[in-house]
């Protein structure tokens, strides 16, 4: 055998993948203690909480596409959308619960970009969990400070003219931003439009994908 | 209130939904939103105080001075209500 340290090997001779191999946080230890009471009191059962994290997973930006093709394509709606988003992204079946939503439009002049430096707040019922980056110090902290040179190493350089605002999501407040229409995309039907729609253009750390990329 | 606001500048302890970065800083009120319950006291489960939310538009120039990356750049954030004092006030 060309490895002396048997017990950091599986019995083929190779090393085990690094898993969840440090102790239980003070944290962790407390939510499956509590969880395990509220199970074995009837409270819940073990396949409510499973079904509830199902839920979870299964809520993906597919859902903030929509609403932005759907404000591509629907004066009406854009404009609903406009005056309070919560209200009108509940009617097409996005309840946000107790938070409520602000759209925020990019335009030519304008670019929007949303962090939240106090915690990780983003609208998860429109684009699912945060990626891990969103929740990151770096992300959080540059992003108030430097947008510009944050934006660029997302690949996105935008013009001096061109105005960026932050949207530092402090309190009660969740915020989807609705990128521009790609050009050439005239006549499109709102499940093409939504497929150009990316998570990171509904940040504002992104655009959405150039009409070339369908097809 | 005036809509050209600053936040205070106090350091309290506690959990606050007021940015460091942004205390004692003059910005421009851009909609008023709520009112929803003090997150300073739901956080002790005291009854939330009903307050208005503001949303305060803040210039990198006025949030960084010199170091601002572009000075014209603005911030948005939410500000409770008695987190605000007139931008006149001493």
């Amino acid at each position: 055998m060309p490895h002396d340290h048997h017990d950091h090997l599986s019995p083929s001779g190779h090393p085990f993948r690094a898993d969840n191999d440090h102790p239980l946080s003070y944290w962790q230890a407390l939510e499956i203690a509590v969880r395990e009471l509220l199970i074995e009191k009837g409270v819940t059962t073990a396949a409510e909480i499973a079904g509830q994290i199902d839920a979870m997973d299964n809520r993906t930006p597919a859902n903030g596409a929509a609403v932005v093709a759907l404000a591509w394509t629907d004066p009406d709606f854009r404009a609903a959308l406009q005056h309070d988003a919560s209200m009108a992204t509940a009617e097409m079946g996005f309840d946000i619960g107790p938070m409520k939503l602000i759209a925020v439009e990019n335009t030519a002049e304008l670019h929007n970009i949303v962090v939240c430096t106090l915690c990780s707040c983003y609208p998860r019922n429109l684009l699912g969990l945060p990626p891990d980056w969103y929740k990151s110090r770096a992300y959080r902290s540059r992003t108030v400070r430097e947008p510009r040179r944050v934006l660029a190493e997302f690949g996105v350089t935008l013009p001096e003219a061109t105005h960026i605002r932050v949207h530092d999501s402090t309190a009660d407040m969740r915020y989807i931003v609705i990128p521009a229409r790609p050009k050439g995309t005239d006549g499109w039907s709102k499940k093409d439009l939504a497929d150009l729609v990316t998570r990171d253009s509904m940040v504002g750390t992104g655009l959405p994908k150039s009409p070339d990329a369908l097809v | 209130m005036d809509r050209r606001v600053r936040v205070r500048n106090d350091m309290p302890p506690g959990h606050i939904r007021t940015p460091a970065y942004l205390r004692g800083k003059c910005g421009v009120i851009e909609r008023t939103l709520g009112p929803f319950p003090n997150p300073e006291q739901l956080a002790y489960r005291h009854k939330g105080r009903p307050l208005a939310l503001h949303r305060v538009r803040f210039t990198m120039a006025e949030i960084w001075g010199d170091a601002a990356e572009t000075p014209t750049d603005t911030v948005e954030a939410e500000i409770y209500a008695h987190w605000l004092e007139p931008a006149d006030a001493a």
